[in-house]
């Protein structure tokens, strides 16, 4: 039994401008969630730096942080536990603004939870109701008018439409597609679900075992992945195309992501990588940049060229 | 693809309903489908849709709330209304389950090891010595490394992947003529999930074992799947082979779904992802009408007035059908 620190994020550096969607992608142990709670400080990193806006928010105390608590919001996973079963939905939207004393008056305040309403397709009605008496969908639409009603300049969303289903999930990004291209906030979008960032991301960030492995426009990310498993998890994903699907051929990773409590020294994905050689086994890839974006492996060269692990080691996905 | 012979299963009219506080619920509403040997069938829909209750009900592991009518046959042999002790010497043998959280599924106080041993045992009357071997070999079937010597680990040893590895080892070990996979897959990442999809596909290639994959995730069917049943409300809107279903969705609701997926380029090109408006209906009895009418673009009085019939499209020979009054292939043909 190993009991002590577990670095869950380690070395993670992410810079998101202003109106753009950064998408953070991984698997689960990954610490995707975890760089996104450290954004809006509901977890103080152990060491390293979040700035917004050119201020560092890292280490300011509760009463400092409360001016750039506005600027900062967050939509969760599952809206049936982040939304107070007690509170009726008008008091959960308009519980920032009470906060953080945003609004002056009650009037004001219920002007703006209507109008926060309004903006992810709900009625202003809906304030009087609690969220039992919702759908999924509904709730997390009141997540979202939640954290956008103090008007942020970023709002991190993490997994925002894992927990529903496909046709609401629709819904559920078109909304924030929209909302992002109308209000022009940025965006860290946390997901594993690799067709919804291609959906919506600006950039993409591909995170394994705690350090990013890859970052890069969607098109370079998508279009030309460098790192052996940006390559492996997007030949994974399965396609809603039988024609398509059947014709790719996909990397199978052996083995499973190792516990972060012991990761493997040199570059953490050598353990499962199909290209590794050894110096991958015993020196740490540092995040470079190459003409494509930028990528932590020893093999890609500067011009972003390197091997690439679907062509390495074909395996048909159908049986033909 | 891999499909030959006579159906192993065969559904006919099945109907479920659940009595419950707020009066009878129908969970499932004539459902019919045949499974060969070797086929792979996914049965897709949302939450609510009725398809974990179709999974279920075929080897009668509804809770008694649960009242169900119609016919399950495997092979000869009448499931519905059997008496329990025929339903024990099915269950694990003929038809066997894995479902979508391997840790709530396996006992973590004993070793993956006497779990799977347990059914031997019970159904073919192994010895504890023989039951171990063959446990070691569905083991090394599966895919778990070393398996001689993981047969001794417990669950809480094994990751979430190498547990749903195990669980369709368990469900293996007789060799059973129908697996049912409830969301197998949904609890894993991607990666893994890759790898476990290949498995089921090579089980049904090299054992001819039937599965029957209950999935909300189109991707997943796209990979694996060799028909296609689409649930909606608790009835089969629409049912082809996988391909024909995916390139020429004839019911609304598929093609809704499909619409929904997110793809490549969509928004560039300035798309949206398709909506479905409204909500899936909780029905207390089937209504004689569509029951996506409701959310349905093309919906008119005919469809509030008469439930459709699956029914072929009438110039093609093949087992696609649709029950629609509008099916999208028709109005289709009527735009050109």
């Amino acid at each position: 039994m190993h009991f002590g620190p577990v670095r869950a994020v380690d070395g993670v550096s992410l810079r998101i401008e202003r109106g753009r969607v950064l998408a953070l992608v991984g698997e689960s142990g990954s610490g995707k969630s975890t760089v996104g709670r450290c954004v809006v400080r509901l977890l103080a990193p152990t060491s390293g730096t979040v700035r917004l806006a050119g201020t560092d928010v890292t280490h300011l105390s509760r009463r400092a942080l409360r001016p750039h608590r506005r600027e900062v919001s967050i939509v969760f996973q599952d809206p049936a536990s982040s939304l107070d079963p007690r509170l009726s939905v008008g008091d959960i939207v308009g519980e920032p603004l009470r906060l953080l004393g945003l609004a002056s008056s009650r009037r004001e305040r219920e002007t703006r939870v209507g109008d926060a309403l309004e903006q992810v397709g709900l009625r202003r009605q809906v304030a009087q109701r609690y969220p039992h008496e919702m759908s999924g969908g509904q709730r997390q639409r009141v997540s979202i008018a939640r954290a956008l009603v103090s008007s942020p300049r970023l709002l991190v969303a993490d997994e925002p439409t894992s927990a529903l289903d496909v046709s609401v999930q629709a819904s559920v990004l078109n909304l924030l597609a929209d909302l992002q291209r109308d209000l022009g906030f940025a965006c860290l979008f946390i997901t594993h679900d690799l067709s919804a960032v291609e959906y919506l991301a600006d950039e993409v960030a591909v995170m394994y075992l705690g350090t990013l492995v890859e970052q890069g426009s969607r098109e370079a990310v998508f279009d030309s992945p460098s790192h052996p498993y940006t390559q492996a998890l997007l030949s994974a994903a399965p396609l809603a195309n039988p024609r398509e699907q059947r014709a790719r051929r996909r990397v199978l990773l052996s083995g499973e992501i190792p516990s972060p409590t012991a990761p493997p020294p040199g570059c953490r994905f050598h353990t499962r990588c199909p290209v590794a050689v050894e110096r991958c086994r015993t020196e740490v890839p540092l995040l470079r940049t190459t003409a494509l974006g930028q990528v932590a492996c020893h093999l890609v060269a500067d011009d972003g060229s390197g091997p690439d692990v679907r062509q390495q080691q074909p395996v048909p996905v159908g049986e033909g | 693809m891999t499909a030959q012979g006579e159906p192993v299963l065969t559904v006919r009219d099945l109907r479920v309903t659940f009595r419950t506080d707020d009066g009878p619920v129908s969970a499932v509403d004539s459902v019919s489908f045949d499974v060969r040997p070797g086929e792979v069938l996914a049965v897709v829909g949302e939450s609510g849709c009725g398809k974990s209750v179709t999974a279920m009900s075929i080897a009668g592991l509804l809770p008694p709330s649960a009242t169900v009518t119609g016919s399950v046959r495997l092979r000869d042999q009448e499931l519905v209304g059997a008496p329990e002790p025929t339903l024990r010497r099915v269950r694990g043998a003929e038809v066997a389950y894995v479902f979508q959280e391997p840790m709530t599924s396996l006992n973590p106080v004993f070793t993956v090891g006497s779990q799977i041993t347990e059914t031997l045992r019970i159904h073919q009357k192994l010895s504890r010595k023989q039951a171990l071997a063959r446990a070691v070999e569905l083991l090394a079937l599966v895919g778990i490394p070393s398996p001689a010597s993981r047969v001794g680990a417990y669950p809480h040893q094994f990751s979430g992947g190498m547990r749903q590895r195990v669980m369709i080892a368990m469900a293996l070990a007789c060799d059973p003529a129908v697996l049912v996979a409830d969301e197998p897959t949904t609890a894993l990442d991607v990666t893994v999930q890759a790898a476990v999809l290949d498995l089921l596909r090579d089980l049904g290639t090299r054992l001819g074992t039937a599965i029957v994959l209950i999935t909300h995730d189109l991707g997943v069917v796209a990979d694996i799947a060799d028909r296609v049943l689409v649930m909606y409300a608790g009835r089969v809107v629409e049912t082809g082979p996988t391909q024909e279903l995916f390139d020429a969705p004839r019911h609304h609701y598929t093609l809704g779904l499909l619409g929904a997926v997110p793809t490549a380029g969509r928004r560039a090109a300035g798309g949206r992802l398709q909506e479905i408006p409204g909500l899936v209906p909780v029905l207390h009895e089937q209504p004689d009408a569509c029951t996506f009418a409701e959310r349905c673009p093309a919906a008119d009085e005919q469809c509030r007035a008469g439930a459709p019939a699956l029914e072929p499209r009438d110039t093609d020979p093949t087992t696609h059908r649709a029950a629609c009054w509008h099916p999208a292939d028709a109005l289709l043909t009527k735009g050109r």
